[in-house]
């Protein structure tokens, strides 16, 4: 704070303290105490009722000064003066500080010890499984539910199905960089309504369907337009997180409709990276605990 | 006793009791209106675009703030959960700010990029689609609302008056960056940028 603004605050604190007193020992002072019947304020309720022009009574009056005393206690103990720190050195940024020192302090080891386990052994750690659990229920459950088991958009964490992969570094990827999928708008390319339906019922015959003759005219188109990402046999890849098409689990949907929502609209699902939020620690622990999901 | 001069005279009270409750609001807020840690926006902050402006609106109208805060208070509890405290040198270009004092939902100064645009495209559509317990209500009439590329132009030649560092081709762009995207749009594109520009985000 500017020093005149120092000066500002911290000279009209003090004098308007001071004011406070001398008008409440001025005002205290006037007037009688029940002494007379003409000092009356002159107002008359249901005929006989009257106001004394009486002083407040003195243990009201005791309560401002106590008041005022507790005020002069805080201005000298707390930074209430302008760039006055306070005798007691409190501030807001301090005390949040030493709340995070001592958290570090009691957390820290905690993370340290489970950042040297193995990946492997941490997903089986009763311990690091707990907190994984908490960190998921703070952070993942929106987006994949509570039971991990996703929505439509949503992968479900608890199948064998990973688009993105399930080992240590690729978990570790995913939640600390996110990861963006992009299936194209494939509409104009499959020529009308005709060819989107005969690719639709192409992709449904992937995961066991009956394909017939207009189901399979659709597979040279889908040697040109999807087996780039999705692999000659629909298998997916995971370079790309183009799903599986052959295991009967749709991330949005295995219906005809939603596959030809999929086909017509593109998709772009996407994992928000987690890494700043998180940490290295935290990152790896949660990994663990996505990764016991499926063991 | 004199107190029946003040009773009884209308304009001295008034005079006096506008002194009296002037006093705290000339020391309390007076010194910060002037102090540069709460007027200088802080580093990485800058003025909202013409779509996250017109965003921000719509999460004003529909009163988003009554259940949402946008304020992180300096606790561990609180830096845990939703990222870094809340500084004044963030919400210099909020007009008005959207601190808030209740939190029916999260707190959502830190909430850009927590989630992904479809996410927030498909809760603000219907919220028990993707979280079940929700009690959040749906806003689904957004999608259908077009934002006013005019309005926007307007809005942000005031914010230029009020002193935001605007730029002239910033307000001529206005309503070519709008033209034709949605209220949702808007609003998604405010969201997705809350408390992302600035340097520290944990």
């Amino acid at each position: 704070m500017p020093a005149f603004w120092h000066w500002f605050v911290a000279a009209g604190t003090i004098v308007f303290v001071i004011w406070c007193i001398w008008l409440i020992t001025w005002s205290a002072k006037q007037g009688p105490q029940n002494v007379a019947d003409d000092d009356l304020v002159g107002h008359k309720w249901d005929g006989d009722i009257e106001e004394w022009n009486n002083p407040a009574p003195k243990w009201w009056l005791y309560l401002y000064f106590i008041t005022i005393a507790w005020a002069i206690g805080y201005m000298i103990a707390y930074p209430s003066l302008g760039n006055y720190k306070g005798m007691l050195g409190w501030s807001q940024a301090g005390q949040y500080e030493a709340e995070m020192q001592a958290a570090t302090e009691n957390y820290e080891p905690i993370y340290e010890k489970f950042a040297a386990m193995d990946f492997v052994e941490l997903s089986q750690n009763a311990e690091a499984q707990a907190l994984g659990k908490s960190l998921f229920a703070s952070y993942c459950t929106t987006c994949h539910g509570s039971d991990a088991r996703g929505a439509a958009g949503y992968p479900n964490l608890t199948d064998d199905d990973w688009q993105w992969g399930n080992t240590e570094a690729e978990l570790l990827t995913t939640i600390g960089n996110g990861r963006q999928a992009a299936m194209p708008v494939l509409a104009p390319a499959l020529g009308g309504d005709a060819g989107i339906d005969n690719m639709v019922k192409y992709v449904k015959s992937l995961s066991g369907g009956e394909a017939d003759a207009e189901a399979m005219s659709a597979q040279p188109m889908f040697m040109a337009l999807c087996s780039a990402c999705h692999g000659p046999d629909g298998k997916g890849n995971k370079i790309f997180g183009a799903p599986n098409l052959t295991d009967e689990i749709w991330l949005y949907g295995g219906s005809t409709e939603t596959i030809r929502e999929t086909i017509v609209n593109g998709r772009n699902g996407q994992m928000p990276a987690h890494g700043d939020l998180f940490g290295e620690n935290r990152t790896k622990i949660l990994a663990a605990y996505i990764y016991s999901l499926t063991q | 006793m004199r107190h029946d001069t003040i009773e009884k005279s209308l304009n001295l009270m008034i005079v006096l009791i506008v002194a009296a409750i002037s006093v705290g609001g000339l020391i309390e807020i007076v010194p910060l209106m002037m102090s540069s840690d709460t007027t200088e926006p802080d580093e990485g902050i800058g003025v909202y675009s013409p779509l996250r402006l017109a965003g921000r609106d719509v999460y004003v109208r529909e009163g988003c703030y009554n259940c949402h805060s946008q304020m992180i208070r300096p606790f561990r509890s609180e830096t845990e959960r939703y990222g870094p405290f809340t500084t004044a040198g963030e919400t210099v270009y909020d007009r008005p700010f959207q601190f808030g004092s209740k939190r029916t939902g999260p707190d959502l100064a830190r909430v850009g990029g927590r989630y992904s645009d479809d996410w927030q495209r498909l809760h603000l559509m219907d919220p028990r689609a993707l979280v079940p317990e929700s009690n959040m209500p749906g806003y689904p009439w957004l999608a259908d609302n077009l934002v006013d590329p005019e309005l926007v132009t307007a809005k942000l030649r005031a914010l230029q008056l009020l002193g935001d560092p605007y730029t002239d081709e910033q307000i001529a762009g206005a309503a070519a960056a709008v033209e034709g995207r949605s209220e949702l749009d808007a609003l998604v594109a405010y969201l997705q940028e809350l408390g992302t520009n600035r340097k520290n985000r944990r």
